[in-house]
């Protein structure tokens, strides 16, 4: 294994709060993505509207539709500019992915699944494994997103105090 | 009941100005290239303007306009085409640019001046096209509008004018192609944009649930379905041109500092 020295520290500290934003923005957007092409278009288990969802959710629904497209491609402009910066920090940028993704996931499997029902994971099954499945998975992405922060911040404490090249 | 007026009367009142518009276009492309000391005009803009025009006609001439008539889905086809598709070609074919470089100069500065009017302000502001273009689909689709339209020709001709022009507005807000002498920040055009793009999901989904009066079920669902979706790849597209200018207007003026350990 070639061990890769990690030489943009500078850039990489400065560009911190881009990094962790590109990758929020980039995992929102990309699980709102999958959500649309796995779960509706693929697999055809969530319906493009149901009766039961109250009006907040049909604006809820719409607003992070929107959102999302703006959010995956903004996100990958960001991406693009961190490399032209030479300051792209994929430890931070992957924490940064799975928080905004599994944030994204928690919500849409309780507030817009549950509370403002625009449409539940599958129909005509029973439920409850589908939500626990679906919510806790967002839970544990969340925890490896944070974990992952923490992680990278700490590489730069050490590789401030000259200890560490690598990451 | 929905085909009870003269189609030919509107293959002519729309025809002709698309005619004229793809004539004026070519005319100002030659004018210009004429001038060996003038950059030629790109090849691929005279493509925009010309499918442009095309896709926006197919709405209002021919068998898509015809066949809107009694199916909505083929409606909401032709109103993609119409009210965002045609308009985005229209505006990467930077009408104005071509007109300001083959007018005189002292013509160029009366549209100059047409241009940094308060009223042209007020119709390109982001906010106004935005409430112009979705605030007008919403009116059209969830009150008895798009029934009527279907029995007043006056009224079917006047809607299709407010989407195509709706929809140009919107979209010259939005990206700057041609010389805009109002500019917006690139947060705020994006602001202004979600939430358009959201109305726009938001009217898509009603109209499943809720079909304008005269509607069936299932045109309703497919028309509304296509709305959705098609509305997602059209302004995914200037999505990606409004981010792409972003990028490029923020590019570093120095190269950034690289630290060699």
């Amino acid at each position: 294994m070639t061990i890769k020295k990690v030489t943009n520290w500078t850039n990489r500290s400065k560009f911190a709060s881009k990094n962790l934003w590109a990758g929020i923005l980039f995992g929102l957007g990309f699980v709102a993505f999958l959500d649309e092409t796995l779960f509706h278009q693929l697999l055809h288990w969530h319906k493009f509207y149901d009766k039961s969802t109250i009006a907040v959710g049909l604006v809820s629904d719409g607003l992070f539709h929107a959102f999302s497209w703006f959010a995956t491609v903004g996100g990958l402009y960001l991406v693009a500019d961190l490399r032209r910066r030479d300051a792209l920090w994929h430890k931070m940028f992957w924490g940064g992915k799975l928080l905004g993704g599994g944030a994204f996931q928690l919500y849409d499997g309780t507030i817009q699944h549950k509370v403002m029902r625009i449409h539940q994971i599958r129909y005509n099954v029973d439920i409850v494994p589908y939500d626990l499945v679906w919510n806790i998975s967002a839970v544990l992405m969340i925890l490896a997103g944070v974990w992952l922060l923490r992680s990278a911040r700490q590489d730069e404490r050490m590789a401030g105090s000259g200890e560490l090249h690598v990451a | 009941m929905l085909h009870d007026f003269p189609f030919p009367f509107t293959d002519v009142l729309f025809g002709i100005p698309a005619v004229l518009a793809i004539v004026l276009y070519l005319a100002g492309v030659f004018k210009n290239n004429r001038h060996a000391s003038r950059r030629q005009w790109p090849w691929i803009r005279t493509m925009f303007w010309f499918f442009g025009v095309l896709l926006s006609a197919s709405a209002v001439i021919g068998p898509i306009a015809e066949a809107s008539h009694g199916n909505f889905t083929v409606h909401m086809m032709g109103h993609l085409f119409l009210g965002m598709l045609g308009p985005l070609l229209l505006a990467l074919a930077a009408p104005m640019t071509l007109l300001l470089r083959v007018l005189s100069v002292h013509h160029a500065r009366q549209l100059c001046r047409l241009l940094k009017s308060r009223l042209s302000k007020f119709y390109t502001h982001p906010v106004t096209a935005t409430f112009l273009n979705i605030g007008g689909l919403w009116l059209l689709y969830t009150t008895d509008l798009y029934m009527t339209m279907h029995h007043q020709l006056w009224l079917h001709v006047l809607v299709h004018i407010h989407v195509f022009v709706a929809g140009y507005l919107f979209t010259i807000s939005l990206l700057y192609i041609d010389p805009v002498f109002h500019r917006f920040s690139y947060i705020y055009r994006t602001l202004v944009f979600i939430v358009a793009l959201a109305g726009h999901g938001i009217l898509s989904k009603y109209i499943y649930a809720y079909p304008p009066e005269g509607v069936p079920l299932d045109q309703a669902r497919t028309g509304a379905m296509l709305m959705y979706y098609g509305g997602d790849a059209v302004d995914l597209v200037i999505i990606i041109l409004l981010f792409k200018k972003w990028f490029q207007a923020t590019r570093p003026r120095t190269r950034a500092v690289s630290v060699t350990a």
